[in-house]
């Protein structure tokens, strides 16, 4: 087997998990300044298949975010995992949706040397789902999304695509090709801190999005953001109260009046 | 006349029920607005499907080829830029599938024409289409509008709209040549569909799941919540992310890439409802859903909701449950 490059494009995004959001002034994006970042979680699956077939084949990892300074935390992480470099790309006053986040990424990779090309299949922040399909036919690429397992050999890759209803679908693709990875695909090493210290000394190339040569139309959000709001409050759901014991015994009442954990 | 087309889905000889549901959107606001609903099908011997359609829309407009008979984004993206090219619909609709995932941003780069995903309500407003969406898994609403361009497109979420009724009339069914494969990218090749298993058990089959989620904190919280469902009767299922972890197997797995349930009662434990696990069990008679943030999307879908620790929740049933086994 021959050896792979792969590049890798990860994102920063805000955990939202138990995290009550809340709408900013201008009505069109969230307060971030209370929020914790994390790597996106299908980026995290797609890093660690990246490092895992380096290991198996040998050749190079290469993790590529479009974000400020505080981003390269993200990138960190990849070298930590095992990454060889990391390039981040500044957006200056850019507001890289979708889109432009692919555009950026695309004039950003095509020097590169690159077997493969893994993104996630969506971020959990925008959840657009576009990056890896957009910067497949910049790169000219083969395209496949929702890969939920991947055997690379000599002759191209090996995928099983995650459809509906437990359905999948088996195919091949040549190389080079762009894959965007589903959760679940592998299960992702773990980061110590001091992992993330030692990559800390590794250095980390910074591209200034302005000297990638892409027209001002290329650079324009596609999406125009009138407004967020809150999905309406909870109607439906009785509110159960109490102490657990004292739940524990409405839940089996409700059930046994439902007809079912019958004693 | 202006018009809204739709990619019609369809897999193993049947359309997908998001083709039936983009179709019924479509026609409410052609009705509105006073466009022409067109729809389009591509694939190999799709002689039925396209007759289904006819009874939906205006005009249907069908490419069928052996060359065709597997989905590749590749060759529908190439069919697609044409005939857009072509008839410049104001609107064209996909499915939020993970097909559309290859092929709308295909689509959306051969055109130049702006693309919103995932969308789960559409409206028309001054001429241009507007679209709500959600993010942060739910968390928000987020109303879009697209940049200015000759024609946008949109993919929708299933389950977002009500699916269209069909009508008496029969619309007319243009057979179109289909052009040559394009030369690049190089295409992924088909192999097969596969399911991705069956197990011990069978959550479709049960009258009462004990499903848990990432809520539940650890693997080892596992075997407590399995005790629990042998307890009462039940049987255990759980969302994505404890498939994803590995902690169960796939055919415990609840949602529109597990299975589809129906139960009499649903226990969803430390489970925050992400659409695709609502998707996957809204049709079960009783829901009692058990999560810590009381602002969780489950206590949307569900009869009875408690705020609480998942794994406090599970302790305190499995005694109840045990000590009147003891008596």
């Amino acid at each position: 087997m021959t050896p792979l490059d792969i590049v890798v494009c990860v994102k920063n995004v805000p955990f939202t998990q138990d995290v009550d959001l809340v709408v900013d002034a201008s009505g069109r994006d969230v307060r971030k300044d209370n929020l914790v970042y994390v790597v996106n979680e299908w980026d995290n699956y797609a890093v660690e298949e990246a490092v895992r077939l380096k290991e198996e084949n040998g050749g190079t990892v290469t993790a590529v975010t479009v974000g400020g300074e505080d981003d390269e935390e993200v990138l960190r992480r990849c070298l930590a995992m095992g990454a060889d470099e990391a390039v981040r790309i500044e957006p200056g006053n850019l507001r890289p949706d979708g889109f432009v986040t692919a555009a950026l990424l695309a004039a950003a990779i095509a020097p590169l040397q690159h077997d493969l090309v893994l993104s996630g299949v969506q971020s959990d922040d925008l959840n657009q789902g576009v990056v890896g399909g957009l910067l497949a036919e910049r790169l000219g690429l083969p395209h496949a999304s929702v890969v939920d397992s991947l055997t690379v050999g000599d002759t191209g890759a090996d995928l099983r695509i995650e459809l509906e209803g437990g359905q999948e679908e088996v195919c091949r693709v040549p190389l080079p090709a762009l894959l965007s990875i589903q959760t679940g695909i592998n299960e992702p090493r773990y980061v110590s801190i001091m992992g993330i210290r030692k990559a800390a000394k590794k250095e980390i190339r910074v591209i200034e999005a302005g000297s990638l040569g892409l027209a001002p139309a290329e650079l324009e959000p596609a999406l125009i953001v009138e407004g967020l709001y809150l999905p309406p409050e909870a109607e439906g759901a009785a509110m159960l109260q109490g102490d657990p014991a004292a739940l524990a015994e409405q839940i089996v009442r409700i059930m046994r009046e439902k007809g079912v954990c019958n004693a | 006349m202006p018009e809204i087309l739709v990619v019609a889905e369809h897999r193993e000889g049947e359309l997908r029920e998001v083709t039936l549901q983009m179709l019924g959107k479509a026609a409410e606001l052609c009705a509105s607005h006073g466009l022409e609903l067109c729809s389009v099908i591509i694939g190999d011997d799709v002689r039925k499907q396209a007759g289904e359609l006819a009874a939906y829309c205006d005009r249907v407009i069908a490419y069928s080829d052996p060359r065709l008979a597997h989905f590749s984004a590749r060759e529908h993206a190439s069919i697609l830029a044409g005939l857009l090219g072509e008839r410049t619909p104001l609107l064209t609709l996909m499915g939020h599938s993970p097909w559309s995932l290859d092929l709308a941003p295909a689509l959306a780069a051969k055109t130049g024409f702006p693309l919103a995903t995932d969308c789960v309500d559409l409206l028309i407003e001054e001429g241009r289409p507007k679209a709500v969406r959600q993010i942060y898994s739910g968390k928000l609403f987020c109303r879009v509008a697209m940049k200015q361009a000759a024609g946008y497109l949109v993919t929708v979420r299933a389950g977002s709209f009500a699916a269209a009724v069909p009508s008496a009339r029969q619309a007319e069914i243009t057979w179109a040549p289909v052009p040559p494969a394009p030369a690049l990218p190089l295409d992924r090749e088909f192999v097969a569909y596969e399911d991705a298993g069956s197990g011990e058990v069978d959550i479709c089959q049960a009258d009462l799941l004990v499903s848990v989620g990432r809520g539940i904190g650890d693997e080892e919280n596992i075997e407590p919540a399995r005790q629990l469902a042998a307890l009462m009767g039940g049987v255990l299922s759980c969302s994505r992310p404890v498939v994803d972890k590995k902690w169960l197997p796939k055919y415990h797995q609840v949602g529109t890439s597990g299975k589809t349930v129906r139960p009499r009662v649903y226990l969803a434990l430390g489970i925050s409802g992400a659409f695709q696990h609502v998707a996957g069990m809204s049709g079960s008679d009783t829901i009692i859903a058990v999560n810590r943030d009381k602002k969780a999307p489950i206590f949307r879908v569900a009869d009875y909701g408690v705020v609480a620790d998942a794994l406090a929740v599970i302790t305190a049933l499995k005694a109840r449950l045990s000590a009147e086994r003891a008596s």
